[in-house]
C-alpha cells in the first residue's frame, strides 16, 4: 500500500490526455459537437435547396385532396379522399399482406423445417431442394416471376381457370364466393366465442386437475370438437343463415364475390415462399439444437413418441426457434415494401411514391414512411420478446 | 474342444440389410405412412421435373438471332443469347469489355487467395482487397486516367453493376460496420447510444425506404448546385444500410471472444487500440467469416432493388429487356435466367460459408 502511494506521489501528474476518464470525455464532447456540426450543415443546405426550389416544409400536405385511385382499399377511399387517408389506406394494406404473409411462412416454414428432418430420404431431399432453390433467388425476382410471367401471362376473364365453377382465376386476379350473412347469423360468431372461452378454461382446469391428481382428460379434442362443433350445430339449427355470392361472368369482367387482385397474389405468394425458406432452416437447426440425449431420457421415462415431442422437444427447440424467427417476421415486413416494383398499394408505394411525386413533400413523406416500419419493427420484437421471456428457460 | 486362437473370419450381413434394396427398405419404404409419403414424393417431384425439363431442356430452342428462331413449344433461349453480353455488362462500351474483365479476373485471383487455406500472406492479400482494389477497380472501370476513356456510370449495367453494387458495399461497411461494433460495446456512454441508435434506425426500416431516401433526400442535404451521381447515392444508401448489419456480426464475434485475452492485453500495457487491433479483432474477425459471407450473400440479393431508383442490374436489364416490343412474351426465359445466374453466385457462397462453419468449428459438436 505503502509502496504504491509512494509510486503515486514520486512522478509528476500524468498529462489529461492519458487520463481515462478525461480522454473519455472530452471524446464524447468531440462525437456530439461533429454530430451537432453534421446535422446544422445538413439543415442549412436542405432549407437553402427548398427555399431554391420553393417547396414549403410542413405536414399541411396531409389534409389537401389525393386525387387518384387506389387499387385495393380496406377502408372506405375515393379520389376525393385527402393525402392523410392514403397514408392509413397504404398502411393497412402493408399491414394485411405482411399478417397473411407471416401466417402462410410460418406454416409452410415449419412443414418443410420438419420435413427436411424426415426419416424418409426422398421428403428430406425435396425439402432441402425447396429450401436451397428459394433461399438463394432475390425476392425481387421472385415477385416479378409470381406476378409478370404467373398471373399476368393467366388468361382473359372469358378462359379464366375456373375451380368448381365458384372459384376464378384470369388475368384480373381471383374471384372468390363471397358469404352473405342474413339476420341471425350473429349468434354463431357468439357460439365460437363460447367455445373458446370455455376450451380455454377447461385448459387451465385439466392442468391444475393434473398435476394435482394426476388424472387428465384430452383436453385438446375435447377443445376441438366445442371450437368446431359449437358453431357448425347453431348453424345446422338456425336453419344456415348464409347465402354465397357466387362470382358470375358479365360483359368483359366478373361480378360479385371477392375480387384478389393479381398484385397481392403475387407479392403474397412470393414472401410466403421466400421467407418459409428461411423459417424451415431455423426451424430445422432448433430442433436439432436439442441434444439427444433429451429424447432418449424421455423415451426411457416411456413417454409415448407425442409426448416425447409435445413435453420434451418442443418447448426446449421453441426457446432456440424464436429469436431468429422473430428477425424473419421483422423482414417479411420489411420486405412487403417490395410491392411498390409490381404495383400493389402498400405505404412505399402509395404514400413513399405517388404521393411523394405528386406534393414533393419529400422529407416529410420519408420520415413517415421509416417512422412506420421502425414503430413495428419495435413492437414485433416487443412482442416477441414478451413471448420469449415466457418460454425462456428458468433458471436459478 | 479344440481352442481357436484365430480371429473367425466375419460373416457377410445378412442380404436383407446390405445393398441397394436394403437402403430403399430403410430410407424410403420403412412404413405405410413413410411409403405413402415416398409415392407422393415421387409424384409431386413428376409432375414439377417433367414439365420443366421439357420445356427448358427437350423442346428449347437455343440457337439463331432473331424472334422467327423460336418454335414457341418451348423455352426460347435465343433471347437470352442474343442479349447476353447487355446482361452482363450493361451499355458498356463493347469496346472497353476488356476492362470490366480484367477486373473481375484480378478480383476473382484475389478472392480465390483468400479462400484458399494454403497460400501464404494472407493479410497482406486481405488487405490489398480492401484497400488497393477498389481504387484500382474504380480506374479501370470508370478510366480518365492512364489513357482509358471515361464511362459514364450510366452506361454500366446488368451483372457487373450487381456486382459492383455488392462489392462496394461490402467493402465500405466493413470500415464502418466495424467501428460501430466497438462503439456499441463502448463504456461511454454517449458513444455507445450514439451506436446503438444508428444501428437500430438502419435495421429496423426497409432496404427501399433508405433507396428512396438516397435518391430523393440526399441532392437536398447537398450544398446549393451540387449535384451527386445516382451511382454514388445508390452506393450512399447501401452502404450505410449494410454497415448496421455487419456491425452487429461483428459484435456477435466480439461478443466471443473472452474476456480475458483483452485483459491480458491491458496488463502488458497496450493502448485501446493496439488491444482491439492486434489481439481481439484478429481472433474475432476470424470466426466472423461465415456471418460476414451471409450477409455478403443478402446484400449481393437486395441489389437488386436498386432498379426501383432506375439503376439497371442484372434483374433490372431483365426487365427491361422484357419490355422490347420485338421480344415480347419471354418473361419466363428471362427470370429463369436472371434466376439462375443470381442462384449460382448465393448458393455457392452460402456452401462456401458452411464450409467455414465446419472447418472453424473445431470443439465439441453435438
Amino acid at each position: 500500500m505503502s509502496v504504491r502511494s509512494k509510486a503515486h506521489s514520486l512522478g509528476p501528474k500524468p498529462p489529461f490526455w492519458r487520463d481515462r476518464a478525461k480522454r473519455a470525455l472530452i471524446f464524447q464532447a468531440l462525437l456530439i459537437a461533429a454530430v451537432i456540426a453534421f446535422l446544422l450543415y445538413i439543415i442549412g443546405n436542405t432549407q437553402a435547396n427548398l427555399a431554391a426550389r420553393g417547396i414549403t416544409t410542413g405536414f399541411g400536405f396531409l389534409e389537401r385532396t389525393a386525387g387518384f385511385g387506389i387499387g385495393q382499399t380496406l377502408i372506405e377511399y375515393s379520389s376525393q379522399s385527402t393525402y392523410g387517408r392514403t397514408f392509413v389506406v397504404g398502411l393497412l394494406n402493408t399491414l394485411l399482406v405482411s399478417a397473411l404473409g407471416i401466417v402462410a411462412a410460418t406454416i409452410i416454414g415449419f412443414i418443410v423445417g420438419i420435413a427436411r428432418l424426415s426419416p424418409n430420404w426422398l421428403i428430406a431431399r425435396l425439402a432441402s431442394g425447396y429450401i436451397e432453390i428459394f433461399r438463394n433467388i432475390p425476392l425481387l425476382l421472385q415477385i416479378f416471376f409470381w406476378y409478370f410471367a404467373v398471373l399476368r401471362a393467366m388468361p382473359g376473364p372469358r378462359d379464366s381457370l375456373a375451380f368448381g365453377e365458384v372459384i376464378f382465376l384470369n388475368v384480373r386476379g381471383l374471384f372468390l364466393p363471397e358469404p352473405l350473412f342474413e339476420s341471425g347469423f350473429g349468434l354463431i360468431p357468439l357460439a365460437f366465442g363460447i367455445a373458446v372461452v370455455a376450451s380455454i378454461a377447461l385448459t387451465i382446469w385439466n392442468k391444475r386437475r393434473h398435476e394435482a391428481t394426476g388424472k387428465r382428460l384430452p383436453a385438446g379434442w375435447i377443445s376441438l370438437a366445442l371450437i368446431v362443433g359449437l358453431p357448425l350445430f347453431i348453424l345446422v339449427a338456425t336453419g344456415v343463415p348464409v347465402t354465397w355470392d357466387v362470382p358470375e361472368l358479365r360483359g368483359f369482367n366478373f361480378r360479385g364475390g371477392i375480387t384478389i387482385i393479381p398484385e397481392f397474389l403475387a407479392l403474397w405468394l412470393a414472401l410466403s415462399i421466400y421467407t418459409a425458406s428461411f423459417i424451415a432452416e431455423i426451424v430445422r437447426s432448433g430442433i436439432q439444437a436439442i441434444s439427444h440425449g433429451q429424447t432418449e431420457a424421455a423415451q426411457a421415462l416411456s413417454l409415448p413418441q407425442n409426448l416425447v415431442l409435445r413435453l420434451v422437444v418442443v418447448p426446449q427447440a421453441l426457446r432456440v426457434i424464436i429469436p431468429p424467427l422473430t428477425s424473419q417476421y421483422l423482414n417479411l415486413i420489411k420486405n412487403s415494401s417490395l410491392a411498390t416494383a409490381i404495383g400493389y398499394p402498400d405505404l412505399v408505394s402509395v404514400f413513399a411514391g405517388t404521393t411523394l411525386n405528386q406534393t414533393g413533400q419529400a422529407i416529410e413523406v420519408i420520415a413517415m414512411t421509416m417512422a412506420v416500419y421502425l414503430t413495428i419493427s419495435l413492437l414485433v420484437s416487443m412482442f416477441m420478446n414478451w413471448f420469449n421471456a415466457r418460454v425462456a428457460l428458468v433458471e436459478r | 474342444m479344440t481352442i481357436q486362437y484365430k480371429m473367425i473370419e466375419a460373416r457377410p450381413a445378412p442380404s436383407n440389410t446390405v445393398g441397394p434394396v436394403a437402403w430403399l427398405r430403410a430410407n424410403l419404404f420403412s412404413g405405410p405412412v413413410n411409403t405413402i409419403f415416398t409415392l407422393l414424393g415421387l409424384y409431386l417431384l413428376y409432375l414439377l421435373l417433367v414439365p420443366t425439363i421439357q420445356w427448358a431442356l427437350i423442346n428449347a430452342d437455343w440457337v439463331g438471332t432473331t424472334r422467327d428462331d423460336c418454335s414457341r413449344e418451348g423455352a426460347c433461349w435465343v433471347f437470352v443469347s442474343t442479349r447476353f453480353t447487355q446482361f452482363i455488362y450493361g451499355l458498356y462500351p463493347r469496346s472497353q469489355i476488356w476492362r470490366v474483365d480484367v477486373t473481375f479476373a484480378v478480383f476473382v485471383g484475389m478472392i480465390a487467395w483468400l479462400m484458399i487455406p494454403r497460400l501464404p500472406f494472407k493479410r497482406w492479400v486481405a488487405l490489398a482487397t480492401l484497400v488497393a482494389f477498389p481504387v484500382f477497380a474504380y480506374v479501370m472501370l470508370y478510366g480518365g486516367h492512364f489513357g482509358l476513356p471515361v464511362v459514364q456510370t450510366h452506361r454500366w449495367g446488368g451483372l457487373m453493376l450487381t456486382l459492383v453494387l455488392a462489392v462496394v458495399g461490402m467493402v465500405g461497411a466493413l470500415p464502418i460496420g466495424i467501428l460501430l461494433a466497438l462503439g456499441r460495446r463502448s463504456q461511454m456512454p454517449i458513444v455507445k447510444s450514439f451506436c446503438v441508435v444508428f444501428i437500430e434506425f438502419w435495421r429496423g426500416v426497409p432496404l427501399i425506404t433508405v433507396l428512396f431516401m438516397a435518391s430523393v433526400m440526399l441532392p437536398l442535404f447537398m450544398p446549393t448546385g451540387v449535384s451527386v451521381d445516382r451511382l454514388i447515392r445508390a452506393f450512399i444508401g447501401i452502404t450505410l444500410f449494410q454497415s448496421a448489419y455487419m456491425a452487429e456480426v461483428i459484435r456477435g464475434g466480439l461478443q466471443a471472444i473472452p474476456r480475458g485475452q483483452e485483459e491480458a492485453a491491458a496488463a502488458l500495457g497496450m493502448s485501446y487500440w493496439m488491444r482491439m487491433g492486434l489481439i481481439v479483432l484478429p481472433q474475432a474477425l476470424k470466426m466472423m467469416i461465415p456471418g460476414i459471407v451471409n450477409t455478403f450473400i443478402s446484400l449481393f440479393k437486395d441489389t437488386t432493388l436498386v432498379m426501383i431508383i432506375g439503376l439497371f442490374d442484372l434483374l433490372g436489364i431483365v426487365q427491361a429487356a422484357l419490355s422490347d416490343s420485338r421480344w415480347l412474351g419471354f418473361a419466363l426465359e428471362g427470370y429463369v435466367f436472371a434466376a439462375f445466374m443470381f442462384w449460382i453466385f448465393c448458393f455457392s457462397m452460402s456452401r462456401y460459408s458452411q464450409y467455414l462453419e465446419r472447418k472453424l468449428h473445431t470443439g465439441h459438436k453435438r
